[in-house]
């Protein structure tokens, strides 16, 4: 990973692009962001930057993070996010990190709370079809066979069962940005990222490779 | 204003004002190989739906006794020109009825 940035998702909309196709985008406000610490092989024993997103006022914060954010001499921040760098030379504390870091046509991997469900049956959760509504049918929205009642004599591991859904840590990865507009300091990712309107969202180059 | 909105505003273009039940000519930038060029499909408005950036509209007209629909997004730059033929006077917002009638029972009335 070379770089990173935090930021927060405004919404979808679309946009048209040279050739005239109309591109379903998402539109995410990424930073500005501030590099709050560095970690590096000596001290830590590996390279990571932590970043630090939306300025607050010193009374948001507790007293040992402001111990945190004294220590470097940062502005305190509202959140902070670390990310493992491959090289983390041409970084420095305090340094600004805007949406530039990022440019058209990069592709990106984005981490993002996907919106919670609640408790949701198997249908809604993993897929899986309904039975018949009618014709005397009893059996509609359940989750089928538990397994055998000699052999194996108890339900398999993984079975899928109704349960919590939604409202977990997911990464898109290998989306691509449309622009990048740095005087809004928006990115307009193609395709959809996960959370609802509002919610914190990290985005950091590919894993993926991409040619 | 809402982000969204404003990021939509900077697509518009400027559009003649035409209404559902008007006939209008599409002109469509159409790409064949590496040549562009324009290709004209001229009916009647049957439909316009969604607003902003997302507004698009539905034009129908008879090809060779088979009816066919075409539906364009409104601010695309595909679309070359758009030009109002002639007026309709309708009391529909959608003309859905149009698709169930042949002949002269499928023509929507002049506005005067």
């Amino acid at each position: 990973m070379k770089k990173a940035i935090i930021g927060r998702k405004l919404g979808m909309t679309q946009i048209f692009n040279e050739e005239g196709q109309l591109i379903p985008v998402t539109v995410i406000e990424a930073g500005p962001c501030k590099v709050v610490q560095i970690k590096n092989d000596e001290v830590e024993g590996y390279k990571a930057v932590q970043l630090g997103y939306k300025q607050v006022k010193e009374s948001k914060i507790t007293k040992p993070i402001k111990g945190h954010f004294e220590k470097f001499n940062v502005d305190y921040m509202k959140i902070l996010r670390e990310f493992r760098l491959d090289d983390t030379s041409d970084l420095e504390v305090g340094q600004e990190i805007k949406a530039d870091v990022f440019a058209d046509g990069d592709k990106i991997d984005v981490t993002g709370t996907t919106k919670g469900k609640g408790f949701a049956g198997v249908i809604k959760r993993h897929g899986q079809s309904t039975g018949p509504m009618a014709h005397g049918s009893k059996y509609h929205r359940s989750p089928g066979s538990m397994g055998g009642s000699s052999s194996p004599s108890r339900v398999r591991k993984g079975k899928k069962l109704p349960g919590h859904m939604g409202n977990v840590k997911v990464t898109v990865q290998n989306l691509e940005v449309v622009k990048v507009d740095l005087d809004r300091n928006l990115l307009l990712v193609k395709g959809a990222v996960p959370g609802i309107r509002g919610s914190l969202v990290t985005i950091k180059d590919t894993v993926k490779n991409s040619k | 204003m809402n982000i969204l909105d404003i990021i939509g505003k900077e697509q518009l273009r400027e559009i003649p004002k035409f209404n559902v039940g008007d006939t209008v000519k599409v002109h469509v930038k159409v790409v064949e190989g590496k040549r562009e060029r324009i290709q004209i499909f001229e009916g009647v408005v049957l439909k316009r739906q969604n607003g902003g950036i997302q507004e698009t509209f539905t034009v129908r007209k008879i090809s060779y006794g088979v009816g066919v629909e075409r539906t364009f997004p409104l601010h695309s730059p595909r679309i070359d020109q758009i030009e109002v033929i002639r007026k309709g006077k309708v009391r529909r917002a959608r003309l859905y009825y149009l698709r169930d009638r042949i002949g002269k029972a499928a023509k929507v009335k002049e506005k005067m």
